[in-house]
């Protein structure tokens, strides 16, 4: 099953609230710690290995894509 | 220090002037097999081709079995294979058993594991025995074969290479001498000098940090397991781990800081508080202490014209995994029917390159394995000691957290993906597949698969259960029958269940071990291909 790219949830703006949530009242370091817990619970959750490298890819082509973007304006 | 401590074995050995070394330089001595490095590669893979019938000359630039409990960690398969040369009973007669680890944080278990969680194996998970116990014993066996001459203080300086042989320059005490092989068998460890002379490189990661090594000698009531730490109480920030040898040497290893000084780190009064912190008291004696970084890499290829690389000489690995000394063993069972097929002229000299094959992938496998390990007990960046961080705290609540925790992933069989293998063509719902290794079961009550498939000399062998009709075996292929009038039983009925077999089914076996090609229903024919296929004949 491949990556799934098209909005699953009902009501997107309660998960993207949760998450932001979920951060308030954190220091960065808090805040990396916490992610990098919840990526590695939703990764198990996915358990599927090709589905998280295509995550992983569409994560990392959005930063390059974001970094050039920057240089642009610059 | 440690050979002083084996009463049991002899460890030290006198060279010998041999004839070889009267003839001229200009015609020098013909062997077919020279084999460099008398450790446990080198002497196991000796003893493999005597027993084979061939003649063997084995080198060693020392004249004692090295210092030091080093590797101490043997596998079932490597138990597997010594039982197969003659030393498995004792072996595992002075070993330590075991097959439970335990991985703690701090001071909380987080978890434990058995490696070998079923009945019906006639070895164990694991044995913990001293290296120089392991090598005192294969030489006592070699003493026994008179095809293998085992020369100490030969020290190779030079190799020639020719077209269909290689020529070696040796030194020894009284001067230098020449041997003309076949082929060199380099076992010469890490610092391979063998290695050198063929100009090959050994490039890889290099892993900074430090670890410290200390037996220690000591009446303890832990457990024959294998724990590891995160983070102890007794070794703040950092890993330790706890393992037992035979005689009451246990084996501690401490991660160290990457810019701790070796020299003052490895002086015994600065070693000793640290394990007198971990084990709550100082009633012990040091055996042995060694401090070291390691590397994981390997050769390109392990084949060099007539020279071919076995054991670390080829790989290195983290020893975090125990897949050290055990797949140099590997290397060795894996090279040796292969050669002794080609010295003979059943195969040509191409099946060799199956070794390269199989054995660099089996390294690859191994190097995968333990760089894993070792990134895990020493991260390289804030950001992965933040993922640690998470899965070792997930660990303590959830399942997946807890199988994410990588205290070292022990040594199995690697399975070969190989032009030796013959791809099934039925349905198979379990058993090894072709290029895995074979499952041991037991046939009778204290008799084992391993047994039936040592016994008489291993060879490519037909491991059939029985429907009333005995297989058409080819020639040249010993059979093991499971069931009918003189089969082997299956008292639990776990071969038919390890082999996923019904009757008439049948697996082709190579003299390593391993499944070359299995069948629901063979046939003369099939078999014939599969077995031309395993020998490298097509």
């Amino acid at each position: 099953m491949p990556l799934s790219t098209s909005s699953n949830f009902a009501r997107p703006d309660d998960a993207f609230r949760a998450i932001v949530e979920a951060h308030r009242g954190l220091t960065e370091e808090q805040s990396a710690d916490f992610d990098a817990t919840l990526v590695l619970i939703l990764a198990n959750h996915i358990g599927d290995i090709d589905v998280l490298r295509e995550a992983i890819g569409l994560a990392k082509r959005r930063m390059i894509d974001g970094q050039q973007q920057q240089l642009q304006q610059q | 220090m440690a050979p002083a401590n084996t009463p049991h074995a002899k460890t030290q050995f006198g060279y010998r002037r041999h004839p070889d070394q009267d003839r001229s330089g200009s015609s020098p001595a013909e062997h077919p097999v020279v084999i460099v490095g008398a450790g446990p590669v080198g002497l196991s893979l000796a003893i493999d081709l005597a027993q084979r019938g061939q003649r063997v000359v084995l080198l060693d630039d020392a004249d004692r079995i090295g210092e030091g409990s080093r590797a101490i960690c043997f596998s079932k398969r490597s138990l597997e294979y010594w039982d197969r040369l003659g030393v498995g009973d004792r072996m595992v007669d002075k070993g330590v058993v075991w097959s439970v680890g335990r991985i703690f944080h701090g001071e909380q278990q987080l978890y434990q594991f058995n490696l070998l969680p079923e009945d019906g194996h006639k070895r164990p998970a694991f044995i913990n025995l001293q290296q120089y116990y392991a090598e005192a014993y294969l030489v006592d066996r070699i003493n026994e074969l008179p095809e293998i001459d085992l020369r100490w203080r030969n020290k190779v300086t030079a190799l020639e290479q020719r077209n269909d042989s290689a020529v070696l320059t040796i030194e020894t005490p009284e001067g230098a001498y020449r041997l003309h092989a076949q082929y060199v068998i380099a076992c010469d460890g890490a610092r391979s000098s063998l290695r050198q002379m063929v100009g090959a490189e050994f490039a890889g990661q290099v892993f900074e940090d430090q670890f410290l090594i200390a037996d220690v000698k000591m009446t303890a009531e832990f457990p024959t397991e294998r724990w590891f730490w995160f983070d102890p109480p007794f070794h703040a920030g950092r890993s330790a781990l706890l393992h037992r040898q035979p005689d009451d040497v246990w084996r501690i290893d401490l991660q160290l800081n990457r810019y701790a000084d070796p020299v003052l780190e490895k002086k015994p009064e600065n070693v000793r508080p640290r394990i007198a912190r971990m084990l709550g008291h100082d009633k012990f004696e040091f055996e042995w202490i060694s401090l070291y970084k390691f590397q994981c890499r390997r050769m390109d290829r392990f084949i060099h014209g007539r020279v071919i690389f076995a054991g670390d000489s080829a790989h290195q690995v983290s020893p975090f995994g125990a897949r050290g000394a055990n797949s140099g063993l590997e290397d060795a069972e894996n090279l040796s029917w292969k050669l002794d097929r080609v010295l003979r002229g059943k195969s040509p000299a191409g099946l060799l390159e199956s070794y390269h094959i199989e054995r660099s992938m089996a390294a690859d496998e191994n190097i995968r394995e333990s760089t894993r390990s070792t990134d895990f007990m020493a991260p390289n960046s804030h950001q992965e000691a933040r993922l640690r961080k998470a899965v070792l705290a997930l660990a303590k609540e959830t399942e997946f957290g807890k199988r994410m925790v990588n205290g070292g992933r022990l040594s199995v069989p690697c399975s070969y993906e190989t032009p030796l293998s013959s791809p099934d063509a039925d349905a198979w719902a379990g058993g090894p597949r072709p290029g895995c290794s074979m499952l041991d079961a037991p046939v009778a009550e204290r008799a084992y698969l391993t047994d039936a498939f040592r016994q008489g000399g291993t060879d490519f062998t037909l491991l059939s259960f029985s429907n009333g009709v005995a297989p058409d075996a080819p020639d040249g292929v010993k059979t093991i029958r499971i069931g009918g009038e003189k089969g082997l039983g299956d008292p639990s009925g776990l071969v038919a269940r390890r082999y996923d077999a019904g009757p008439g089914a049948a697996y082709l076996l190579r003299p390593d071990g391993y499944v070359a090609a299995r069948f629901r229903h063979p046939t003369r024919e099939a078999i014939a291909a599969a077995l031309s296929r395993a020998a490298g004949l097509n």
